[in-house]
């Protein structure tokens, strides 16, 4: 079954139907993945990457879309923080996504694009997802599983939902509970898409219009989260867009506009609008208490990391106000409590939650550190 | 001493020495991970680290060990009772805000527990203070008063008097002066640092 954008991504078809957290079971589930490295002959090697909200599985390699390097072609290659001469890096385009996933766009068994008859998803049913591909790969222990942010939040979820699966956990700028402002923010984004008239109700694919102005907009306010104000500043500042004075109208009179102008209008070529509906619900859902003790659980959250096997290493950086300290110290603090062992620093980096995708020595230190042994 | 932990600094080479074989150890101001790389690799502890020098924590980490970036007077609180073996607090009790607290929650943390200091009743630092008048500024206490991090001085006989008013129990003692250890006579002349072991039966 296509997805909305067909790039040429290896894929698996699933056999069965994939059981979903919100009691239905989705038919026909095709996840799209690239590699990179080999798999050794012991199978032990083998490292999960999960990527963030609109990213993809195009990790070290160039998006079919936009031509650009992989979003984290500076971390993952030979010689690299994640060493593909020593691992086999796996990384899937997540469930609900666009980039060759099964998600909204794709096509139901109706021939139609499913819209919102596509059930709603959770994190866990991400990484359903992911451990469904790694059976089918052959992989039967993962040397680590990454991610930041919404990779970050799959990562979690693994060690706790399949404690066998990962000898070693790394989660950058994340959570184990979606904060309030988050959702709040997330919020903001849908109701951008909803509210455009293209959208049509999420029936928009035989129209042959797509909420393009919504999503942009949505693209935009989230963008602002994943800055600093440290970096607007350095890039922008108060200064003016080609201009010598303000033009007393509504234009992009200041450079910080016409950079989120086209940070809005470039992300629409590249993703769908149901699927950013999908996605931000998942994360907006995710809580890993509830996950293990299901909705209105009293316990504390190192009870739901109660029984996992991994090691971790649980990174924050100082200028990420979307996933701030507070939270990764909580991991790092319930993780503890429950004597699982675990590494946490906060690392000194400008580029507020986008930190981790950036150029950060002392980050590109801790991962190789933790991963080589 | 153990042959196998000669190259640590000598009061890690006591604690080192003294740890029992396959303990699990809670490092507080675990540096760069120096004595829980030694007691893992020698002693095959299950070692982790608190410390607040994201730096520091960084090089734990890339040496394979667990250390958590955090501040000893305030984090120790989020660790469950009787979790460790042995809390080891080695040349930090001098530099946190209350001392006294730390102690408490390094033996409610730590089955038993480990803590070295310099002695600032060392003969060279009354000396020091006594003909010169001024803060002494040694081989192990090397800044100056106003930037110095070790903001609560003590002695030996201050702590032997600590442990005592607070029912706390010694369970080994070790003296160290140069860079081995000295016989126990006249130890708060005599010793620049010491090591206890102490529990709380």
């Amino acid at each position: 079954m296509a997805s909305l954008f067909t790039p040429c991504s290896a894929v698996l078809d699933l056999p069965q139907a994939l059981p979903l957290d919100g009691g239905q079971s989705l038919e026909g589930v095709r996840i799209a993945y690239e590699t990179y490295g080999t798999l050794n002959a012991a199978r032990d090697n083998a490292i999960l990457i999960c990527h963030a909200t609109t990213g993809d599985q195009f990790v070290a390699s160039p998006h079919p879309i936009t031509g650009k390097p992989g979003w984290w072609d500076r971390t993952v290659g030979p010689g690299k923080p994640i060493d593909t001469e020593r691992f086999y890096v796996i990384c899937p385009n997540v469930l609900g996504s666009c980039m060759g996933t099964t998600g909204p766009g794709s096509l139901a068994s109706d021939g139609q694009p499913y819209g919102l008859r596509f059930p709603v998803i959770t994190i866990r049913d991400m990484v359903r997802a992911h451990v469904a591909l790694l059976e089918a790969l052959g992989v039967p222990r993962l040397y680590a599983v990454v991610g930041g942010s919404m990779g970050g939040m799959q990562a979690l979820s693994l060690s706790v939902n399949w404690p066998d699966l990962a000898e070693r956990v790394l989660v950058l700028a994340t959570t184990a509970v979606m904060p309030v402002q988050n959702i709040a923010f997330q919020e903001v984004g849908r109701q951008a898409i909803m509210a455009d008239p293209d959208w049509q109700g999420g029936a928009y694919h035989a129209s042959g219009r797509a909420p393009d102005a919504g999503l942009a907009v949505a693209r935009m306010a989230a963008h602002i989260t994943y800055l600093s104000e440290e970096t607007l500043s350095q890039k922008f500042g108060r200064r003016l867009q080609d201009r010598e004075a303000k033009s007393f109208g509504f234009g992009a009179d200041f450079q910080v506009e016409s950079y989120l102008r086209y940070q809005g209008s470039s992300f629409t070529g590249r993703f769908d609008a149901n699927s950013y509906l999908y996605i931000t619900r998942a994360m907006s859902y995710f809580d890993l208490g509830e996950e293990r003790f299901g909705a209105g659980h009293s316990r504390r959250l190192s009870e739901a990391f109660a029984g996992v096997k991994a090691r971790f290493c649980v990174v924050s950086f100082d200028t990420d106000w979307l996933y701030p300290t507070a939270e990764s110290r909580k991991i790092a603090h319930a993780l503890n409590a429950v004597g699982a062992p675990v590494s946490f620093m906060e690392i000194a980096a400008p580029f507020g939650h986008d930190s981790f995708l950036l150029d950060v020595p002392a980050l590109d230190h801790v991962m190789a550190g933790f991963l080589s042994r | 001493m153990n042959r196998i932990v000669a190259s640590l600094r000598t009061d890690l080479a006591v604690i080192a020495a003294n740890v029992a074989a396959g303990a699990k150890v809670l490092d507080i101001g675990c540096g760069d991970g120096t004595l829980m790389a030694a007691l893992r690799d020698e002693r095959g502890c299950d070692a982790r680290g608190l410390e607040i020098d994201p730096h520091n924590v960084a090089a734990c980490v890339g040496q394979g060990l667990s250390a958590i970036q955090g501040d000893a007077d305030t984090d120790l609180a989020l660790y469950p009772d009787a979790s460790f073996d042995y809390a080891i607090l080695s040349q930090t009790l001098q530099t946190t805000r209350r001392p006294d607290q730390v102690m408490e929650e390094l033996l409610r943390i730590g089955r038993r527990a480990f803590v070295s200091f310099p002695n600032f009743a060392h003969w060279r630092v009354r000396m020091d203070l006594l003909t010169h008048g001024r803060m002494p500024v040694t081989r192990l206490l090397p800044v100056a008063w106003y930037e110095t991090p070790n903001i609560h001085h003590l002695t030996i006989a201050d702590f032997r008097n600590f442990v005592a008013e607070r029912g706390i129990r010694v369970k080994g003692a070790w003296y160290l002066a140069g860079d081995g250890l000295i016989a126990p006579a006249l130890a708060n002349w005599r010793a620049e640092h010491a090591v206890f072991l102490l529990s709380r039966d």
